[in-house]
Order: C-alpha cells, then sequence, then structure tokens
C-alpha cells in the first residue's frame, strides 16, 4: 500500500536578493513509497537529495505538483495543506531525522528525546522510559541523560537527534544521513532500528553515505538528478 | 491538535490603523488557533507593536475587525467593545507581557503582590491561598520564594521579566500578548527566560502571539511566523518553511540577516 506519493513536484528557488535569480531544482518528481520499504536517494553532492527530502517535510515550499501522504486514513495534500494540517501531519505521522540536533538551551537529553511523545499525549513517565531506552540502545551513558545535548561532542548529538526520530512510531519517516558521523557499532545499532521499523510497516526515504548501510537498508534505490527522479 | 474540528481562538480581518499620515498597520489579517503561538516578526517601525496594541491592549483601530472566542464559547468583537468588558477579559482570558517589566508591573509593591493583584481582580480574597498561589509561581518562574515581600526594582531585569510572565499567568489566560518579551535582556538571561516560556506554552496550552525582531526567538518558540514590513503582512507561514525557505525579498532578506552562530 502506497503511504507516499509525490507527482509533478516541481520547485524553482528565487533569489530576490540576486536580482530575482532563479535556480530550478526539480520539474515533476514522481515518486511512490509503500508501508514498509525503505527507498534510499542516491546521487552526487548538491544534486538535491536533501532538498526532495525538505520539499515533503515542508520546510522547502514546492511551488506545483502534490506530496500525497496517509494521515490517519485520510489522505492530505501538504503542498497545498494548511499549516495546521501539516503541523498536525508532522506530530502524528511524517517524521524527519536531520543532520544535526537543534539544541535548545537547557532542555536534557531525556527530554528532548521524549518531547514528540509528550506532544502527542504520553504519560511523563512512559515518553521518559521509551527515551532512556532508546538512548540507552544507542550507547547514550545514563550520566548524560540530564544534561542539554549542546555540550555532546557530534556523534552523540546526532544519536539524541535518531533517538528523537524513533522514540514514536511514524508511519512515515526521512532521514537525511542519520549515520554520518556514528561509528561502526553505532551504524549497526541504526541499521537494527531502521530495519525494526520497516517490520513494524514504517515508509522510509532516506540519505545515506555509507555504501554498507545503503545496501542493509535500501529495498529500492533512486538516483536524483537535477531537474528530475530518475526511477 | 486537530486541525478541522475546531475553531479558531482569535479572527483577525482587515486590520489598519494609522498615526496621522503614517500608515502603521495597513490590511492585515490572520487567524489564531488554540494552543498556537504566532510570531510577528520585522524590523522596527513595521508596524509589530501597533498590531500588538490594537489586539491586546485597546488601541483604537481605523478598519478591521478582530473576533475572539471567549472561554464560555461565545465570539466578541475587540474593536467595538466597551470599555469594561474589555477591562474584564484582559484580566481574565488574556495577558500581556511588555518589553519593559517596569510597564507591566506595579514596582512599588511587592512581588507578592503583583502576582496576586490579578488574582483579586478576579474574585479572590483569601490571604493565605492568594500567598501560597504566588509563592506557587514564583517557583515556576524560578524566582527565590524568599523574595516575595521584596519589591521588584531590587530584581534584576530578567527576574523583573519572569515576575511579569507569572503576574499573567497567574489567572490562566487562554491568549497571551507578548512583545519583545527577551529584548532588553542578556543572552544568557535571555536563553533561560526562552526555555521557561517554551516549557509553559507546551505545559499550558497557550496561544500566543509574540513579536520579536529576534528570528531565533521565533523559531524557537512558534508554530507560525508572520513577516511585517512597513505595516503589511508580506509573508504568513510555518516558522521552519519562513526560515528555511522565505518567498518574499523582505523575508529573505531578513533570513540572510541572520548572524550563524
Amino acid at each position: 500500500m502506497t503511504v507516499l506519493k509525490l507527482e509533478k513536484v516541481r520547485k524553482t528557488f528565487t533569489l530576490h536578493l540576486q536580482e530575482g535569480t532563479s535556480i530550478p531544482v526539480f520539474d515533476g518528481v514522481e515518486l511512490d513509497v509503500d508501508r514498509g520499504e525503505c527507498v534510499v536517494l542516491t546521487g552526487a553532492s548538491g544534486v538535491g537529495k536533501s532538498t526532495l527530502l525538505k520539499l515533503i517535510y515542508g520546510n522547502y515550499r514546492a511551488l506545483g505538483g502534490q506530496v500525497l501522504v496517509d494521515h490517519a486514513g485520510r489522505t492530505i495534500d501538504l503542498v497545498t495543506a494548511t499549516p495546521r494540517q501539516v503541523l498536525s501531519v508532522r506530530k502524528r505521522t511524517l517524521g524527519y531525522v536531520s543532520q544535526f540536533l537543534r539544541c535548545v538551551p537547557r532542555v536534557g537529553a531525556r527530554d528532548v528525546v521524549a518531547e514528540p511523545l509528550l506532544a502527542l499525549g504520553v504519560s511523563r513517565d512512559e515518553a521518559g522510559k521509551r527515551a532512556e531506552n532508546l538512548l540507552a540502545r544507542l550507547n547514550i551513558p545514563e550520566r548524560l541523560f540530564d544534561l542539554p545535548p549542546a555540550t555532546f561532542s557530534g556523534g552523540e548529538q546526532q544519536r539524541v537527534n535518531i533517538a528523537r526520530g524513533f522514540v514514536h512510531d511514524y508511519p512515515i519517516l526521512l532521514l537525511d544521513e542519520p549515520t554520518a558521523s556514528l561509528d561502526a557499532d553505532n551504524r549497526a545499532v541504526v541499521v537494527d532500528i531502521i530495519q525494526e521499523a520497516k517490520a513494524r510497516g514504517a515508509a522510509m526515504i532516506g540519505i545515506f553515505h555509507d555504501q554498507d548501510v545503503r545496501e542493509q537498508v535500501a529495498d529500492r534505490t533512486i538516483s536524483v538528478e537535477t531537474s528530475r527522479v530518475a526511477a | 491538535m486537530a486541525f478541522d474540528d475546531d475553531l479558531p481562538l482569535l479572527s483577525v480581518d482587515g486590520l489598519s490603523k494609522s498615526f496621522g499620515a503614517t500608515v502603521a498597520v495597513n490590511d492585515v489579517s490572520f487567524e489564531l488557533w488554540p494552543g498556537e503561538v504566532l510570531a510577528v516578526v520585522g524590523e522596527s517601525g513595521s508596524g509589530k507593536t501597533t498590531l500588538l496594541r490594537c489586539l491586546g491592549a485597546g488601541l483604537p483601530v481605523d478598519a478591521g475587525r478582530v473576533h475572539y472566542r471567549r472561554r464560555d464559547g461565545e465570539e466578541v468583537e475587540i474593536t467595538t467593545l466597551d470599555e469594561p468588558a474589555r477591562r474584564l477579559l484582559m484580566r481574565t482570558e488574556w495577558g500581556f507581557v511588555h518589553q519593559n517589566p517596569r510597564d507591566g508591573l506595579r514596582l512599588g509593591v511587592s512581588a507578592g503582590a503583583n502576582i496576586g493583584e490579578r488574582l483579586m481582580a478576579v474574585g479572590a480574597r483569601h490571604y493565605g491561598k492568594i500567598r501560597d498561589e504566588a509563592l506557587g509561581w514564583m517557583a515556576r518562574v524560578e524566582i527565590d520564594r524568599s523574595r516575595i515581600d521584596d519589591r521588584p526594582k531590587t530584581f534584576s531585569g530578567g527576574m523583573q521579566q519572569r515576575l511579569q510572565i507569572a503576574r499573567n499567568l497567574v489567572t490562566s489566560p487562554a491568549l497571551m500578548f507578548m512583545d519583545e518579551p527577551t529584548g532588553g535582556l542578556d543572552v544568557s538571561v535571555q536563553a533561560r527566560l526562552l526555555d521557561l516560556l517554551r516549557g509553559l506554552v507546551n505545559e499550558l496550552s497557550l496561544s500566543v502571539i509574540i513579536v520579536t525582531h529576534d528570528l531565533a526567538v521565533a523559531r524557537l518558540l512558534s508554530h507560525r511566523m508572520m513577516v511585517m514590513q512597513q505595516g503589511r503582512a508580506v509573508e504568513l507561514g510555518l516558522t521552519d518553511q519562513i526560515l528555511d525557505d522565505p518567498q518574499h525579498a523582505y523575508s529573505q532578506l531578513l533570513v540572510s540577516s541572520i548572524l550563524q552562530g
């Protein structure tokens, strides 16, 4: 069953401060992702892989086409959805693991990870436990749980970010290089977590720098080229 | 947050306000939903504070309508509301946090009295209960409870701002107007205040309209953002969409002016 479908998605950046220079990025992207499927995007650096994920998540605004997601049994087009609809889809249905954790001063790692669950109404106890389990699995020492991740190493921050992205069972997940600065042991943990998400039916689109991670998680590989996506 | 089965808390339609020949707010419309934080950004003189004062502080408008849905479900039109009804709303369902805490506090009375005043205004009479409530709120905004009998003029700027917030929140408002609440504070004090606001907004599911020129504050606190330039709302949308992919020339200028930390 297709839970995420891109139809004729178009994107051009217009730089008003540079005499209105237009940078065309995509013209007519088509993509379907099924339940339990992991689609891996490939292509040279700068070709627009992250841009495509941001167009789906909605922090970049598509200029045409449709981004259709299955949201609690209803189909919603994120290109034309109201901001409130987009927020509701992001809260329940569509998760996004970026390359970097956006740290908030004074909020500890456990609370950073638990936040998406609290927003869904999960109790503080339950959310805290699930956050701790994931952090422990990702080899974050318990003594760091209460500390704000701003002071952590790059790899630790990324693992906190991954825990935050997987703490709720999002039906659709966008993964932007989640393994970029991890060592082999932690990469293996992330691969396991991705496999488990697939097994429970999550649809995923991912960008992975490491060939071995790609081979382990990809059901399909799609090459991104400027102005189009070739299957 | 269900998105299609509830109604906006506040609907602003075609609001305009001039001072003499200067058009401060020009035909601004938007809606605010329960539990939503809207940041109004733009440079000095863009009209954002005037907009806030028209909405939340009774500044008369030249044109436009502002509908507010009260707790009892009844909709009232703010710009034509009589003064006593508006004052009641301000004491019971609204809060207003000024940039300068001295504009929102009574400096001549104790911290406890500053917090208790709004409770008394809505009918609380039991001294012990009011004091307990004030102590509870001092702890929540991280002011040492032993300072309850001190006057706010002996407080630091950051403490005064936290006291102003407690004074507003004590009557559990549904809607808060905030005018550059972190404006005059040191960076470290700002971070603490932002973190506190973020927690309180989530916990109390407050609706907030926050005026700020600081896009980092908007990113941290708001769901949606409105960019104002010369009195007009030139862009309105999801906060991360406007910050990551601004469409309007002026929004692009604002975003490109952020210093990378």
